[in-house]
């Protein structure tokens, strides 16, 4: 899903002037916006789709926590704009993220959830 | 030190540049901004620990019902799409008022809201179906674990959709022109973020399946 976000994002990508930049170096046009959310839709209905396919538990469940955070990255950098702020946000965000996700999953993995 | 120079350049310009606040920050940014990140990242925190608290009772439940006794997949991914889709109107209502197009701004505001609305709704109804069928917060350890951290979740679009609502009569009234985009901005930031929680809440509750029978 990447690959077709960076290809689109590389074609339809407007630059603002550089007065404008800072907090906010590039700003995507609407019609990026609505091909991001399409991208969205469609990652969503193969979500639905392998809940109802039987490839084994463990590939399946694999698929659809990259899925999820396939769209959680989407949303992340284009919606909420991560990718074109000022990289203090992206560190801020990104580094309480997984510290806090590490965090959590150390948490569970003591109390054996995971074993 | 290249990679410290880069972000001073970067804060330096961030202060000369959006958001109509003009105040320069030691950090380049708006403190509003800035604020909402800090409070996005306790909420990590909070939705965290219930996600984790889920997955310590899932499977644990002695009595039903269960999760596969009551989660209708189709119905819950429509709300799931009708909230990602009101992402979509909240990035348009920015970007309507980042170019001056207060008329659009309204407009994307109403249609974020009234999805948002609908997935309130949707959850209405799902409670009340459950409730239905036996699952309350106190029937087992699903029903509270579930309860709590969609029942939070729903809280949030809530609030959510009443901060839409109060910029949609500032804009009406006159009092939200292109210079307070960044108020848009960060209204923005929490919806989206409401909407990736569910992203994750919709994969690991609703999609990842639980075993099921007693103690499943």
């Amino acid at each position: 899903m990447s690959t077709d976000a960076e290809q689109i994002e590389e074609s339809e990508l407007h630059r603002r002037p550089a007065a404008e930049g800072g907090e906010h170096g590039a700003h995507p046009t609407e019609i990026f916006y609505i091909k991001i959310a399409i991208i969205l839709a469609v990652v969503t209905g193969v979500e639905v789709g392998l809940y109802y396919t039987d490839f084994g538990e463990a590939l399946t469940n694999g698929m659809l926590l990259v899925l999820a955070a396939a769209k959680f990255v989407m949303v992340a950098a284009y919606f909420m704009h991560l990718k074109f702020d000022n990289r203090i946000l992206r560190r801020l965000f990104t580094t309480g993220f997984i510290l806090a996700s590490l965090c959590y999953v150390a948490y569970l993995v003591t109390l054996g959830v995971f074993i | 030190m290249t990679a410290v120079a880069h972000e001073e350049h970067d804060a330096h310009a961030g202060a000369a540049g959006h958001g109509g606040h003009g105040h320069v920050t030691n950090t380049g940014l708006s403190n509003e901004k800035l604020a909402m990140w800090a409070f996005l990242g306790s909420e990590c925190l909070l939705f965290g620990a219930l996600i984790s608290t889920y997955f310590l009772y899932r499977g644990r439940s002695q009595v039903g019902p269960y999760p596969d006794d009551v989660f209708d997949i189709p119905y819950t991914s429509v709300s799931s799409f009708v909230l990602l889709m009101s992402s979509l109107t909240m990035v348009l209502a920015l970007a309507a008022i980042q170019r001056g197009d207060e008329r659009r701004l309204r407009v994307w505001l109403v249609a974020t809201a009234l999805l948002g609305a609908s997935f309130i709704a949707g959850q209405v109804y799902e409670f009340t179906s459950f409730i239905r069928e036996g699952l309350t917060l106190k029937t087992n350890l699903f029903g509270s674990s579930f309860f709590v951290l969609t029942g939070f979740h729903g809280v949030h679009v809530t609030l959510g959709i009443i901060m839409l609502l109060s910029l949609w009569t500032l804009s009406l009234r006159g009092k939200l022109g292109q210079e307070k985009s960044e108020v848009v901005e960060i209204a923005g930031l929490y919806w989206h973020f409401v909407d990736v929680v569910w992203i994750v809440i919709f994969t690991v509750i609703y999609l990842i399946p639980t075993p099921s029978g007693p103690g499943g």
